[in-house]
């Protein structure tokens, strides 16, 4: 074993002195003194029949068994997902939000031979970008004030094992070229430090950003999309998922009334077409918090309408207005203007009120903020947002 | 009444493992307790069945080896051979110790 390794952790077994054959796993670590002296080597062998017996209970849980789904399109993700686990290739989640990005990375790591490695994740979006930095690549003691001591960095912890990257989309550039090189040479140069170390770390990252159209924006570094893109597994949404939902419904149905306790039956058939029919912008965690909900709030042998979230029916009545409006004979023009109208978003209506407003307040600016319930100062701030001039 | 002695070897030791040995010692020891033969065998790779094999097909009559796995060990002792497991130590100062009649399962030489 060389000086400067990392510990490292084996699978293996021993002979008995009762010639039985007992798996075990094997560690060796450094042992240095405080000046970084190496004095020698700790070896630990751990006897792991008992975890066997529970990393098979494990394994069944996880045999992708988390994710509940018979549709075609997740059926295909299941078929390779087992291939995946046993490459060491990088792999690039990508899917909407809710989707169930961080089951399928965990799913990864469990079904890799890296499984009893330690699993770390680091949400990019979360930290600032000189914290980030440093929670990734670690840092050397006085790199900078507060530096007090060394720190590992997150990728120094996977080693063995896998680091799943959150949101890879919202990584700084700088951290991009850093990451590169480091998905070059698997070396680690913590900050302020000259010296490097050799991990051994899986990379599987995800992101719900379009990283293609990011890249063609320059936020994203093309030569990274291409070394992480080595694997690329798509989450479709929910609404792409058809027989799915019911299925999910059904899951956390059972799952959320043994857990609190309820005694009801299901849900009732119109409630039921309200939730086959409902687009999902959260995906399964959406799905997952409305039945959550339903069920809590349900009193009743079967989840009515009126249980579900308040925005479920009111989007259900506003279709039903508007599938109505259709079949209307309605002045052609005002349904094109209203369609129009929703298709703006938030930014361009914003602009139209205020130009509405100072229209109405024939070019008075407090007038116009008055009319629209801002302060002076809001309305001159989002003139000069919007490029208007009065 | 010469008998034959196999040791699986790492290095200058005993194997720890029977199973995991690319390498034995075979030793002819003579009526007088003198080594008549010696010679060392390399085998292709680590295998126990190979090995019980080869233990049969030599006609060994003692094994001296570290760990072996209770299948292996009750099979050999089925077949009339004398296993002496868990042993440890230079192969050199085993066989001495062999040849003097002192090495007992589980002895520790180093």
């Amino acid at each position: 074993m060389p000086e400067e390794s990392e510990p490292t952790c084996l699978e293996g077994n021993i002979i008995n002195r009762d010639s039985k054959k007992i798996p075990v796993r094997i560690t060796f670590a450094p042992v240095r003194s405080l000046d970084g002296k190496l004095l020698g080597f700790l070896e630990t062998v751990e006897d792991t029949r008992v975890l066997q017996e529970l990393s098979k209970k494990i394994g069944q849980a996880y045999s992708f068994g988390d994710f509940i789904a018979r549709s075609p399109q997740m059926e295909r993700i299941f078929q390779i997902l087992p291939v995946i686990g046993q490459t060491h290739s990088s792999v690039l989640i990508t899917g909407e939000t809710g989707t169930g990005k961080d089951l399928l990375a965990e799913a990864i790591h469990q079904t890799s031979n890296r499984n009893k490695g330690p699993f770390i994740k680091v949400n990019c979006g979360a930290l600032p970008e000189t914290l980030l930095e440093s929670e990734l690549f670690g840092h050397q003691k006085g790199a900078f004030t507060g530096a007090v001591e060394n720190k590992p960095g997150r990728f120094r912890l996977a080693h063995n094992g896998t680091l799943y990257l959150i949101e890879i989309g919202d990584l700084p550039l700088a951290l991009q070229v850093k990451l590169l090189t480091f998905l070059d040479d698997k070396i680690i140069y913590p900050l302020g430090s000259t010296k490097g170390y050799q991990v051994d770390v899986r990379m599987i990252a995800a992101t719900h950003r379009n990283l293609e159209l990011m890249v063609r924006e320059g936020l994203f570094r093309e030569d990274l999309l291409f070394r992480l893109n080595v694997v690329r597994i798509h989450l479709p949404p929910l609404r792409e998922r058809g027989e799915d939902i019911r299925l999910l419904l059904d899951h956390f149905f059972h799952t959320f009334t043994s857990r609190f306790g309820k005694r009801i039956r299901g849900f009732s058939n119109k409630a039921l077409r309200i939730l086959l029919e409902y687009q999902y912008p959260g995906n399964v965690r959406e799905l997952r918090n409305i039945v959550e909900y339903a069920v809590n709030i349900c009193l009743e042998e079967q989840i009515q309408p009126e249980h579900l979230p308040a925005y479920l029916t009111d989007i259900e009545s506003w279709n039903r207005v508007e599938s109505g409006a259709e079949h209307q004979t309605a002045p052609p023009s005002q349904t094109d203007q209203e369609d129009g109208e929703a298709n703006l978003n938030w930014a361009a209506i914003e602009r139209k009120m205020i130009i509405e407003a100072l229209v109405k307040a024939k070019g008075r600016r407090s007038k116009a903020a008055a009319l629209l319930g801002w302060g002076r100062s809001t309305l001159w701030r989002k003139m000069k947002q919007f490029g208007i001039d009065a | 009444m010469t008998r034959k002695v196999l040791i699986p070897l790492y290095g200058n030791d005993v194997a720890p493992r029977f199973d995991l040995a690319t390498e034995v010692l075979i030793v002819s020891i003579g009526a007088d307790d003198v080594v008549e033969d010696e010679r060392t065998v390399v085998l292709p790779h680590a295998s126990a069945e190979d090995l019980c094999h080869l233990i049969l097909t030599e006609n060994i009559g003692v094994v001296i080896c570290g760990g072996i796995e209770e299948e292996y060990y009750r099979y050999l002792k089925w077949k009339k051979v004398t296993v002496l497991d868990s042993v440890m130590g230079p192969f050199d100062r085993v066989l001495e110790r062999f040849e003097e009649g002192r090495l007992r399962e589980g002895n520790i030489l180093f």
